[in-house]
């Protein structure tokens, strides 16, 4: 059903009474489409659960001998480059560190391995980044009016997996933010696949952020990615 | 009646008058603890779904008003609320929020251990208390039960008081809430989804609950989101021929002023409330298509058609629970201070329906109800403001004018004429003047 499809909206107040349809007609704007193609992380990194494709307690060597220093520096000035323009809210420039079908996803538990049919704190393609910079920038974004900065470390930074045009490599990262007159703390680990594209630079498949304190409660909500 | 100290009715009633509430109903401690006591202790309170606890010794932690309450199935499949603590020294039985806790609750001080229907089933060294009041037959010797328990289409819920109205005189109207989720599942049924975000308000729990079905505040309050989102769902529109449901989750909340007051609000004497319907979620893509077969296979062309076309975005339980049921949704709110308010947030699936029907309403869940939700940012800045605002001596009255004397009223039952009326917060604080000077219901 498109937008031309639903009958012009009615203003007319309804009588009292337990009638619920009355108002089916008015503003449904709905061109709905659930059936996409497969958007789960497996379909674009088979193994980007940090937990479940390894046994417990065993985590994947670096592989920094056979990858080369050289690969490790330009990872690592990746994730140095992405926290900065977090840190200064480049927003675009950060967009632009995605390929464009990047995905930035944040379960809300760290045995999550999909995101179609699991709740996520995060998950956003390139059009729902765009919506969120479009809103922290909005004049009238309200809750953007007090002061806010954050200050984000990476570190540990590991590679797990190297392949030809695909680098995997797993992080953490802790993020501190000042609004208004508290600071939060946020921390966790970062998961990302990365790609190189045809102009030789790599750029972020997939950024799994897993929050370690995803499941205390949140004082105030998170506005922008971690 | 029971009394509460240095407050009396007068000065309750002196707060609350038809169009316009005193500053400090939102800011004072001891109308606070009076609103523990009168209605959070009193009332039928929201402690969860029977699907949280299948088996034997599941249990979750829930507060009621301010009790540490536990949740638990028993070996008969009875569902007990209990009180938190040991008979013996007072310590609470569980540490978790949830878990299951196998044949009996163990106390880790002394080993005092309880069945889980909350008797006492052994105390170490029982002899020592042989010629003493606490021998076992002492019912003190058991954990405290709530004094009752209830559960609607697998909703549980407790009350702390015997007397008062039953679990579904409490729900009244209301209760569609629970219809319209369960009815929208082909097997008649939900099951939770077991994460629940928790986020924190710094402002009095009043501030949600109106917030709830105030129709005029999200062209202000969201315009940032709608607008942002809008201008997406638009290009994506001109790119492709269809556009994810989503999108317009974000958009809608950018509708006009005029669009927004003609939606409708219903508000039942209980402080209840019936935000009518500005979304539909029919698009006749071929999941929903075969969703709705599916529903009519189950109930039949004719309810079916009824349950598809009921026109609900909230439901409001006065005075703590927000339903969104046609993508469902549920908040629960648990107060913790006049100026702090924890909310629960939890959601839903249709038992029996397709997956992709699932997945459209978890996008709400996601991008409305997560901790990095674009909507919320901008409701709890405002009550946040709001609280500090109300705290200061700028001011002693909040102002609930707008269409006062405009709406209509039928059995009790208040119906907006115009969709911003602000009959919603004038409903509601009738309501609560009601529990707060000692009614019943």
């Amino acid at each position: 059903m498109s937008a031309a499809d639903t009958k012009p909206g009615s203003r007319a107040i309804p009588s009292a009474g337990p009638d619920m349809k009355h108002l089916l007609d008015q503003d449904i704007v709905i061109a709905g489409d659930s059936a996409q193609g497969p958007t789960g992380a497996q379909a674009i990194e088979p193994t980007h659960s940090p937990r479940t494709p390894h046994k417990a307690g065993e985590l994947p060597t670096a592989v920094l001998s056979a990858a080369g220093v050289d690969l490790q520096r330009e990872v690592e000035q990746l994730l140095y480059r992405q926290a900065e323009l977090l840190d200064a809210k480049q927003w675009q420039a950060w967009m632009d560190l995605f390929v464009d079908d990047g995905i930035y996803w944040m379960p809300a538990r760290p045995e999550q391995t999909e995101w179609e049919s699991s709740p996520s704190i995060f998950i956003e393609d390139k059009p729902m980044m765009e919506i969120r910079k479009g809103r922290v920038t909005h004049p009238n974004a309200w809750s953007q009016a007090p002061l806010w900065e954050t200050n984000h470390l990476v570190s540990h930074v590991a590679l797990e997996d190297v392949a030809k045009d695909r680098v995997v490599v797993r992080s953490r990262f802790h993020m501190m933010e000042l609004r208004r007159d508290s600071i939060r703390h946020f921390g966790g680990r970062y998961r990302h696949t990365l790609r190189r594209g045809g102009d030789g630079q790599l750029k972020i498949a997939l950024q799994r952020v897993d929050l370690f304190n995803a499941q205390a409660p949140f004082d105030y909500v998170i506005q922008i990615w971690v | 009646m029971m009394k509460d100290i240095s407050m009396t009715d007068i000065d309750i009633a002196q707060c609350v008058e038809p169009d316009r509430v005193h500053k400090r109903v939102y800011t004072d401690q001891q109308i606070f603890d009076r609103e523990m006591t009168r209605i959070f202790e009193r009332v039928w309170v929201y402690c969860g779904h029977e699907s949280q606890i299948p088996n034997k010794g599941d249990y979750v932690a829930v507060t009621i008003g301010r009790q540490p309450m536990i949740m638990v199935r028993s070996a008969d499949r009875t569902i007990h609320v209990l009180h938190n603590r040991c008979a013996h020294r007072g310590v609470q039985l569980v540490g978790n929020l949830q878990g299951n806790t196998g044949d009996a609750f163990v106390c880790s001080y002394h080993a005092w251990s309880y069945h889980l229907d909350g008797k006492v089933r052994a105390i170490p060294l029982a002899k020592g208390y042989d010629g003493t009041r606490m021998d076992k037959s002492n019912p003190d010797c058991n954990m405290k039960h709530a004094a009752r328990v209830d559960s609607y289409r697998g909703f549980v819920f407790a009350s702390l008081v015997a007397d008062g109205p039953t679990l579904l005189e409490f729900l009244g109207e209301a209760k569609v809430a629970f219809d319209d989720m369960c009815d929208r599942s082909p097997m008649g049924e939900v099951e939770i989804v077991p994460i629940c975000h928790r986020v924190i308000q710094q402002s009095n729990w009043k501030f949600f609950m109106e917030n709830q079905l105030d129709a005029l505040h999200p062209s202000v309050t969201h315009q940032s989101t709608g607008i942002a989102a809008g201008r997406v769902e638009r290009k994506l529109k001109e790119q492709k021929e269809s556009v994810p449901l989503y999108y317009h989750y974000l958009s809608a909340f950018a509708s006009s002023f005029e669009q927004w007051d003609s939606v409708q609000t219903i508000n039942y004497p209980q402080g209840h409330g019936i935000l009518k319907a500005y979304m539909g979620l029919r698009p006749q893509d071929k999941d929903t298509l075969e969703y709705e077969a599916l529903l009519k296979q189950a109930h039949g062309e004719q309810k079916a058609e009824e349950y598809l076309s009921r026109s609900i975005h909230h439901v409001l339980v006065y005075p703590y629970l927000s339903v969104q049921s046609p993508l469902q949704q549920l908040r629960c709110l648990r107060p913790i201070s006049p100026d702090k308010t924890l909310s629960e947030i939890w959601h839903f699936r249709l038992k029996g329906a397709p997956e992709a029907i699932y997945r459209r309403s978890l996008w709400y869940y996601n991008l409305v109800n997560s901790p990095a939700t674009m909507i919320n940012a901008d409701d709890l800045e405002n009550w946040t403001k709001g609280q500090w605002g109300l705290q200061s001596d700028g001011g002693d009255w909040v102002s609930f004018h707008r269409n006062h004397g405009d709406d209509r009223f039928d059995n009790g039952v208040a119906y907006s004429n115009h969709g911003t009326s602000e009959v919603v917060m004038r409903s509601q604080f009738a309501a609560w003047s009601r529990y707060m000077q000692g009614a019943a219901s």
